[in-house]
């Protein structure tokens, strides 16, 4: 961190050893009635979202829309195709030889699904996103080796430089540490 | 990434070898397989492969460039042979590609740990051998730059895809393959790429790998997302692998020519496309852990139980020559009576001897433990199964095509130097592709990794 430029406070960063340690960490500041935290691990931990407040995700949903949305062009595109712009008879069959257009379907289902999943999920991440606060930390390198971060957010309505950064040591945090935004 | 807990105190489990030696730590993982694209200096074994693979590109080049300038009469198909090598090589490929969705899905799907070391670089192969097998059916149309008629769009002529036919099915099938397994690759490699964006020490390999990451944290938030969307690709693959060698295999099977028309060959096709993906992923796997000495998370079990893989899709394999031998005599029809016979003795039975062989024959020496622990041994079993795989598409398809139903439109089949070449450029590229791959990003999950290790402390503190 550079001292001469002009910085706003993003937020206090405790550095943890074990998984354990950091849902462990999560949790008390909940309960100490924080509300604007993150956590970061070099691996998904299961129920660290929970432990933040975090519950409640829109992929399935914007995945089974994508998956719809597939289905339904693949089906109607054959079918306008085969039976409307171009009808063909072939051996007197149905124009509308629905069996015929399952594979294309189901094809195009996977697919809808597939990118609305990905898309969806970079997007609600709000990624690319090239620079964060969390990045001027230079211990936070470590968050992608062997390293527990816990970010408590300025933002949040109960942050205090002085008490939420002893609150972190309470906590049993190993570093604590200001995270500044450079302007 | 697991959903649920396996008894891992169960006494079965304990007796198996680990899938990830002890004694390591996330720092260590994370620091070997890293290393292999960060620090580590080229090896004189790898600028001789590159070079080798990249000679084989070139040739690749001529091949296609030849065809294209004098048409598909370079190669040995005539009519009633219009299929020959790029169909068969086209199958082939596409069928190597399977290991890689089912490593990486269906068995995460199960929670098979063992997976965790070797999805990255079978997802790697997969997008490799369908570009390889992609290329094919785009050369044998004769007129490349015309492809674009298969897709529908609206043309000025008013005329769309006949979406009746398999083949259009296959454009669709494959090129969604494609896609998604990209896809699934990539979202697999974002929390690596932050992991070698962390730890880069030069400029260009921070910028490199810090945009394709794009501002990847380890948020805890990113990852339940992230976790929620590896879990749904997967259950989508799960079905979309399986569905593509089907469709592949409808080719063949809503044909009416003897030797194809038969309801065995979807789940023939995607067994055999499984028996060939699980060689090709020892065929790269052995080379690549001796190389890199990444023993210690290609370990002994991986080997193995991709060899009972192999062992088990083999024997589907088999009940389906068997099956096509029975229905063609149970059926009574002479026309596949008369094919059957013609595999045992017509002009190219020889070929079908060496399938047998390659395919059923010597893959049994995989039931004696002994075998599937002598590393060189499996190496060469996994070179003669992917041997025994195309000599099968061979047969299938060449076969059937000098022999349908009227002796006046029989023919006989032989490729030509560049049919070969052709075959030859593939295998460079495709192995040029790798040799890159596994220089070029981490041929090993980092993050899943680490997650192993977690679990593996984890069971050790219980």
């Amino acid at each position: 961190m550079s001292e001469h430029r002009r910085s706003l406070l993003h937020g206090v960063m405790g550095e943890f050893e074990t998984p354990e340690d950091l849902l462990d960490a999560s949790k008390k500041a909940r309960d100490a009635g924080y509300k604007h935290i993150d956590a970061y691990t070099p691996f998904p931990i299961e129920g660290l979202a929970k432990a933040i407040g975090f519950r409640w995700t829109a992929v399935p949903l914007i995945t089974l829309l994508g998956g719809v949305a597939g289905g339904l062009t693949g089906f109607g595109l054959q079918y306008w195709c085969s039976a409307i712009t171009y009808p063909m008879n072939i051996g007197g069959r149905s124009l509308n030889s629905w069996p015929a257009f399952i594979p294309v379907t189901f094809e195009l289902t996977v697919l809808g699904a597939s990118i609305f999943s990905v898309v969806g999920m970079i997007a609600l991440n709000k990624l690319p996103q090239p620079y964060h606060p969390v990045f001027n930390v230079e211990r936070f390198v470590r968050a992608s080796t062997d390293r527990f971060f816990l970010v408590i957010e300025a933002r949040d309505p109960k942050f205090n430089l002085a008490e939420t950064s002893r609150f972190m040591q309470e906590i049993h945090a190993t570093h604590v540490i200001e995270v500044r935004d450079e302007e | 990434m697991s959903i649920t807990e396996t008894p891992v105190n169960s006494p079965e489990i304990r007796r198996l070898e680990p899938v990830l030696e002890p004694g390591h730590t996330y720092a260590s993982v994370t620091d070997k397989i890293a290393a292999v694209v960060l620090t580590r200096p080229l090896g004189i074994g790898w600028l001789a492969g590159f070079t080798i693979t990249f000679s084989a590109v070139m040739m690749l080049f001529v091949a296609v460039s030849w065809l294209i300038i004098k048409g598909v009469g370079i190669w040995g198909i005539n009519i009633p042979i219009g299929w020959g090598f790029a169909i068969v090589n086209f199958v082939w490929w596409i069928g190597i590609g399977h290991a890689g969705t089912l490593i990486s899905a269906i068995l995460f799907l199960l929670n098979q740990k063992w997976r965790t070391s070797i999805n990255r670089f079978a997802e790697a192969m997969t997008l490799f051998a369908v570009a390889c097998a992609g290329l094919f059916p785009l050369i044998h149309t004769g007129r490349p730059w015309m492809a674009y008629f298969m897709m529908p769009y609206p043309s000025t002529m008013g005329i769309w895809p006949q979406f009746r036919s398999p083949l259009i099915w296959d454009v669709f099938a494959v090129s969604t393959y494609g896609t998604v397994s990209l896809l699934f690759w990539f979202i697999g490699l974002i929390p690596d790429l932050a992991t070698l964006r962390d730890r880069a020490r030069h400029r260009y390999q921070q910028f490199i790998f810090g945009m394709l990451a794009m501002g990847w944290r380890n948020s805890a938030r990113h990852w339940h997302r992230y976790q929620s969307t590896y879990l749904l690709l997967a259950g989508l693959a799960t079905p979309l692998v399986l569905s593509v060698h089907t469709v592949v295999s409808f080719d063949f099977a809503v044909a009416i020519v003897p030797g194809w028309h038969t309801t065995i060959f979807p789940p023939y096709f995607v067994a055999g496309a499984i028996y060939s993906g699980f060689a090709m992923v020892l065929t790269i796997a052995i080379p690549l852990r001796k190389a890199y000495g990444l023993e210690d998370f290609i370990t002994m079990r991986h080997l193995d139980n991709m060899a009972k893989v192999m062992l088990a899709t083999g024997l589907i394999v088999a009940y389906g020559y068997f099956i096509e031998f029975f229905m063609a005599f149970y059926s009574g029809n002479k026309f596949d009576v008369f094919l059957a016979n013609q595999r045992l003795h017509g002009p190219y039975s020889h070929f079908y001897y060496a399938l047998l062989l390659c395919n059923i024959l010597t893959p049994q020496l995989l039931w004696i433990e002994k075998v599937r622990r002598n590393v060189p041994l499996l190496f060469c079993l996994s070179l003669v199964i992917n041997t025994g795989m195309w000599l099968e598409r061979f047969v299938i398809v060449i076969i059937s095509l000098t022999r349908d139903f009227m002796p006046s439109a029989w023919g006989r089949y032989s490729a030509t130097l560049w049919d070969y070449a052709t075959l030859a450029g593939t295998l460079g590229l495709f192995s040029m592709l790798l040799f890159l791959f596994v220089r070029g990003l981490p041929a090993i999950a980092i993050a899943e990794m680490r997650e192993l290790v977690h679990e593996t402390h984890a069971k050790e503190h219980k």
